[in-house]
């Protein structure tokens, strides 16, 4: 579900722990949605920094596939204004120049202005012009997340933008320790990544799911598309697994447990919507509900009538007290002391009604986004 | 239904104008290079001074120049204009053993980029369009070293989110239909917001049908006119006749 993996992203790390790291994957077959996915996740990331709500006072972007102005430009729209992405958000623009060609040819035409490995022509886009040095990689990100302004020590997310091209441009071991080296450093508050698994071999998505503590998968709906064996049939398909598919989540939570979520993501214009799988339930038991002719609903009277019903193994005083055994006492010690058990018993009866009138229950909730009646484990955060 | 001319009716229908980077894939029961002619002449048509590069590998200026004659466009006097800017490649990277490969496709993307600015400093409003004939060739010339493509495809894809220009891509497909799958054709798929497929007629040969071009639309721009659109995928048929294309949809003529 979306929002547990934006709630952990947002909760940040324990003191010496990893950080929390999402990894996002997409096929081919729904890559827009996947990529779109990311960009929403990313940016709940950021405007949860902006109001104060999370751990991370920031959010790094790592951005390969995307230029930075479509990062900006989809946290606009979700309702971060210009302060807050000024404040927030740190974009290291991998995408402009990654081999460092457009500075070469620069610097051979005037010679001036040839020694800024990192220039920046806005405040919060850095440019990054050597991809294929890992260390140089880690050390600009975790400079760009001391950016930020706070106490003492600030903490800040980092998203990638994906895997996928870092891996074109540095092997499988170099990224997987810059991701864990990240994970580990200890201003980081957590990671989520991105990458289109079908681009490499299934042991490298493996490799990046070992890492993480939760995984989101991005499927199409539909079964086959143009790329597959039936080429060119099921276009309709392929229609479909672009404006929706199925968002697969697990959670690793500490104690060892894993839990699976699935929802539908759909995107309308602009906005990434997450049908969550009890309503899509809902919505298939209402049109499976067959179709008869006679009546399987029940009248008011009937339904009052079958509430009234006494079944055996309630409770039939018929006006006398009810004995209840509170286990303090053992029969016979009460039947040797009959004072004492009509006391006991009077209290018994009595103490129901005293608490309806005096009683009050105070509950405050823990936070606003959570249901009360949610599926979280309240004991989930002991270390038994 | 009838849609030549202009360019293809159904095609520059099924185009969203906001496509950026557009990937032609074919096979050699159907090869797509119509498709490179009919964009080229898009490109070049029109007074609104659009220009265009086109990076040649596959076949020499005096192909183009004559198929492109027949279609109502004359690419001697485009060039000749310094609007079209033509990159004779078929002997790259020529003997330049100074470097390796990487430094030919930095000059190269050098050239690409001066002949985009260029255009630019016309301050003419019309859109640039790179085009590439073809990438397969490209990763030959860079002996198989798809990474090394893929770096300059990517330098050329930044083109076009930094200026007003598009890219415009052919790869024969059936040449990465075998197991490894991990090759060229599975980036350029991700990295393109528009495939084009040209394909042989799934239910055989046809007098008058010469295969089916498939138009994905795929890009997650958030542009308007793209989601004004609605629909992304389209599938219809063509015949390549000497002076264009006829696109139609299948079962619409008779």
């Amino acid at each position: 579900m979306a929002d547990a993996a934006v709630r952990c992203l947002r909760d940040g790390r324990l003191d010496g722990e990893h950080a929390p790291a999402l990894a996002v994957q997409g096929s081919l077959h729904c890559c827009p949605l996947a990529a779109r996915a990311m960009l929403h996740l990313a940016a709940a990331v950021a405007s949860n920094a902006a109001a104060g709500k999370a751990q991370a006072r920031g959010l790094v972007v790592v951005a390969f596939d995307r230029s930075p102005e479509v990062y900006l430009d989809f946290m606009r729209r979700s309702g971060l204004d210009s302060n807050a992405l000024g404040r927030c958000v740190r974009i290291l623009d991998c995408y402009s120049d990654p081999l460092g060609w457009k500075q070469n040819i620069r610097s051979q035409s005037h010679q001036e202005d040839s020694g800024t490995p990192c220039s920046t022509n806005k405040d919060n886009i850095t440019i990054f012009r050597s991809v294929k040095d890992v260390d140089k990689l880690l050390c600009s990100i975790i400079d760009l997340g001391r950016g930020f302004e706070g106490e003492s020590k600030t903490y800040f997310s980092v998203a990638v933008d994906s895997i996928s091209s870092m891996l074109r441009h540095a092997s499988l071991q170099s990224i997987s320790g810059l991701l864990s080296n990240l994970r580990s450093h200890d201003q980081i508050s957590s990671i989520l990544w991105l990458i289109h698994s079908d681009l490499h071999e299934p042991k490298f998505s493996r490799a990046f799911e070992c890492l993480s503590t939760m995984v989101a998968c991005v499927e199409p709906e539909g079964v086959d598309s143009v790329y597959g064996e039936d080429r060119m049939g099921n276009i309709s398909f392929l229609e479909h697994n672009y404006s929706k598919a199925k968002f697969h989540v697990r959670l690793k939570r500490r104690n060892g447990r894993v839990k699976h979520l699935y929802e539908e993501l759909r995107v309308e214009g602009y906005e990434v919507k997450f049908l969550s799988a009890s309503s899509l339930s809902m919505e298939v038991n209402q049109s499976l509900l067959p179709k008869v002719q006679f009546n399987l609903e029940l009248s008011e009277k009937e339904r009052t009538d079958r509430a009234n019903v006494v079944l055996p193994f309630e409770h039939q005083g018929k006006g006398e007290p009810i004995r209840i055994y509170d286990g303090r006492r053992s029969l016979p010690e009460a039947q040797q002391d009959p004072d004492l058990t009509k006391t006991a018993l009077l209290d018994e009866t009595k103490a129901p009604k005293s608490a309806t009138a005096k009683g009050e229950i105070h509950y405050i909730r823990d936070s606003d986004d959570e249901r009360p009646d949610s599926d979280e484990d309240p004991d989930d955060d002991l270390d038994i | 239904m009838e849609g030549y001319g202009g360019g293809g009716d159904l095609l520059s229908e099924a185009m969203c104008s906001g496509a950026r980077v557009v990937v032609v894939e074919d096979c050699v029961d159907a090869p797509g290079a119509f498709v490179l002619h009919l964009l080229l002449k898009r490109a070049l048509a029109g007074g609104g001074g659009g220009g265009a590069a086109l990076l040649a590998l596959a076949q020499p200026f005096s192909h183009y120049d004559r198929v492109l004659r027949k279609m109502g466009c004359n690419l001697s006097v485009h060039r000749k204009s310094e609007r079209l800017h033509f990159f004779d490649l078929q002997s790259f990277p020529g003997g330049t053993s100074g470097g390796g490969i990487a430094d030919s496709l930095a000059q190269l993307y050098n050239g690409v980029r001066r002949a985009v600015e260029a255009n630019m400093a016309k301050e003419s409003d019309g859109r640039f369009t790179v085009m590439i004939d073809d990438v397969s060739l490209l990763e030959v010339a860079a002996n198989g070293s798809a990474d090394d493509v893929l770096d300059f495809l990517h330098y050329c894809v930044t083109l076009t989110s930094e200026m007003n220009c598009s890219l415009v891509v052919l790869v024969h497909e059936d040449i990465y239909s075998s197991e490894d799958g991990v090759g060229l054709l599975l980036h350029l798929r991700y990295i393109a917001d528009l495939v084009i497929r040209a394909a042989p007629l799934s239910t055989g040969l046809a007098a008058d049908v010469h295969g089916q071009l498939s138009v994905v639309n795929k890009g997650m721009m958030l542009s308007e006119q793209r989601l004004a659109k609605g629909q992304k995928v389209w599938n219809f048929h063509f015949k390549v006749k000497e002076n264009g294309t006829e696109f139609f949809y299948p079962g619409s003529r008779h």
